[in-house]
């Protein structure tokens, strides 16, 4: 080992840097597909949770119980490996017929981070005042069109720097998928360490594009912050 | 157009509302006062069963509000609200907040609404204020909005519940001055405050409340120069001496 010699060239140029560009690309896609769905199921979610309807109520929170305490590497495994068993055939040979490994990460991915968005979006809904619940009901409004028109969207905005972070958690946790052989980035430095034995290279490489795609993002939402909420880093 | 009759309600053990029978015709003015924690929020609450009864008839603008078939959205529709805390929709514009619920509950078209909102601001001397946000308008000019917010549903009925208790003292004369008007155009009005002058000059009747009774119903008049009750007396005699103000 103390003989390893060093060579970034691997990485930086040539066939290993196109399939480590290609795995940040599936990441890239797989994280922005998910939030996507994920933050839409979420709303759902959160609405169910706070529905005066007693079973709604009840199913919405053990859709959170559950998919927000077991791992998701299990979650990932039981939709590629397990969901199988459960659908029609015909679908199956849908699924296989397309990117199944892709489709059952996103769905994993969709899941697993909509549970913690749901719990995010509830307490920015909890936070604003139920004053303008009292206005939007006395305007005429159903319970529904209240969240719908005036209370989600104020929710929503303070939701977004806590909903960046799950964005980030889900960038991570994305690099699970390659246990089920979504050539995404992790996937790929482990395809460049086999072929060329560059493993310190091929993961340094790795860290640096996870690093990076955080920072950006962190900085886009400080930036959020004192642009539309004010909120100004404590000297 | 709204008629109380044997009304009872109860936060757990506390009975707020005790046997409220009050009628209140198209065009009339109501003033209700009494000291705080007297039950008039929860009073006026229930016309638009923000709180809802627990025992009695209350009949709003025809609508028996017991009943279980009455469509509780379409007579909030009706009824105008104006919270002492004003509550505009701090994420839209004075217009927007205008004219959300025409657009989306009277399904007006946008341009129709935009135009009536227009006109309620100018009536209530806001309308170059339209594109800003709640929080750069002063207290007195976010009621003023909020008034204006509660007319664009053309509402038969408009309820205050203590509409200048939040503003500061030079801000009072402008909100009151837009309440008058409305009061002058022949609105059904039911207004909690603690305004004395506003109930004289404009109130048909005045109602005092005290431990969620009404203790004395009568016009202005009798209210103020020969109150019935010792405690419409008491209550009298300390708004008249600011130290013991119990404006909250
Ligand atoms: N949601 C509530 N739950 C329990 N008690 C309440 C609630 N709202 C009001 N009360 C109580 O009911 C009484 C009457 O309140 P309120 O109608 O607000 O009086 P007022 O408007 O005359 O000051 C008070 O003692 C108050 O504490
Ligand atoms: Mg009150």
């Amino acid at each position: 080992m103390l003989n390893y010699q060093f060579d970034w060239s691997t990485v930086t140029s040539g066939k290993y840097f196109d399939w480590l560009a290609s795995g940040v690309k599936v990441t890239l896609q797989l994280s922005a597909l998910s939030i996507v769905l994920a933050f839409i199921l979420g709303l759902l979610i959160a609405v169910m949770r706070m529905s005066n309807n007693k079973p709604v109520r009840w199913i919405a929170h053990a859709y959170l119980e559950f998919f927000r305490n077991t791992p998701l590497l299990v979650q990932i495994f039981f939709w590629y490996f397990g969901s199988y068993k459960i659908l029609p055939t015909a679908v199956n040979d849908w699924l296989n017929s397309t990117n199944f490994e892709f489709a059952a990460a996103v769905i994993a991915l969709t899941i697993y981070t909509s549970a913690f968005i749901a719990e995010d979006i509830r307490s920015g809904v909890l936070s604003i005042p139920k004053e303008q619940m009292e206005a939007a009901r006395s305007a005429g409004f159903s319970y529904l069109r209240s969240m719908q028109y005036i209370i989600l969207p104020q929710a929503v905005r303070l939701t977004v720097p806590p909903l960046v972070n799950q964005f980030l958690n889900l960038a991570k946790n994305s690099s699970l998928a390659m246990t089920i052989g979504v050539m995404e980035l992790t996937y790929q430095a482990r395809q460049v360490e086999s072929y060329t034995f560059k493993g310190f290279e091929a993961f340094t490489a790795a860290t640096v594009v996870y690093v990076a795609i955080s920072l950006v993002i962190t900085a886009l939402v400080n930036i959020y912050n004192e642009k539309v909420l004010n909120i100004h880093k404590a000297a | 157009m709204i008629t109380f009759q044997g009304v009872h309600k109860w936060f757990k053990s506390l009975h707020v509302l005790n046997d409220i029978n009050l009628h209140v015709t198209s065009g009339e003015v109501l003033v209700v006062c009494g000291p705080s924690g007297s039950g008039k929020s929860t009073l006026i609450r229930t016309i638009n069963q923000l709180e809802p009864i627990d025992k009695g008839t209350l009949t709003v603008d025809g609508m028996d509000l017991l009943d279980k078939k009455t469509d509780i959205n379409k007579l909030r529709a009706e009824v105008g609200f104006v919270f002492q805390q004003f509550n505009l929709y701090p994420h839209l514009s004075v217009l927007n907040n205008i004219i959300l619920a025409p657009t989306k509950i009277r399904k007006t078209a946008k341009r129709d609404a935009e135009e009536q909102a227009m006109a309620l601001l100018e009536r209530v001397g806001l309308a170059e204020k339209r594109n800003a946000y709640p929080s750069q308008l002063s207290g007195g000019q976010q009621q003023r909005v909020a008034i204006a917010r509660a007319l664009a549903m053309k509402p038969r009925i408009m309820l205050f519940d203590e509409p200048t208790s939040a503003l500061d003292p030079e801000m009072i004369g402008e909100v009151l001055a837009v309440m008058k008007d409305l009061a002058v155009s022949g609105m059904t009005m039911v207004v909690v405050t603690h305004e004395m002058g506003f109930a004289r000059e404009v109130a048909h009747r005045v109602a005092f409340m005290d431990a969620g009774t009404v203790l004395e119903e009568a016009t202005p008049d009798e209210f103020f120069s020969r109150p019935k009750h010792e405690r419409a007396q008491q209550f009298l005699r300390q708004l008249l001496t600011p130290m013991h103000c119990e404006c909250p």
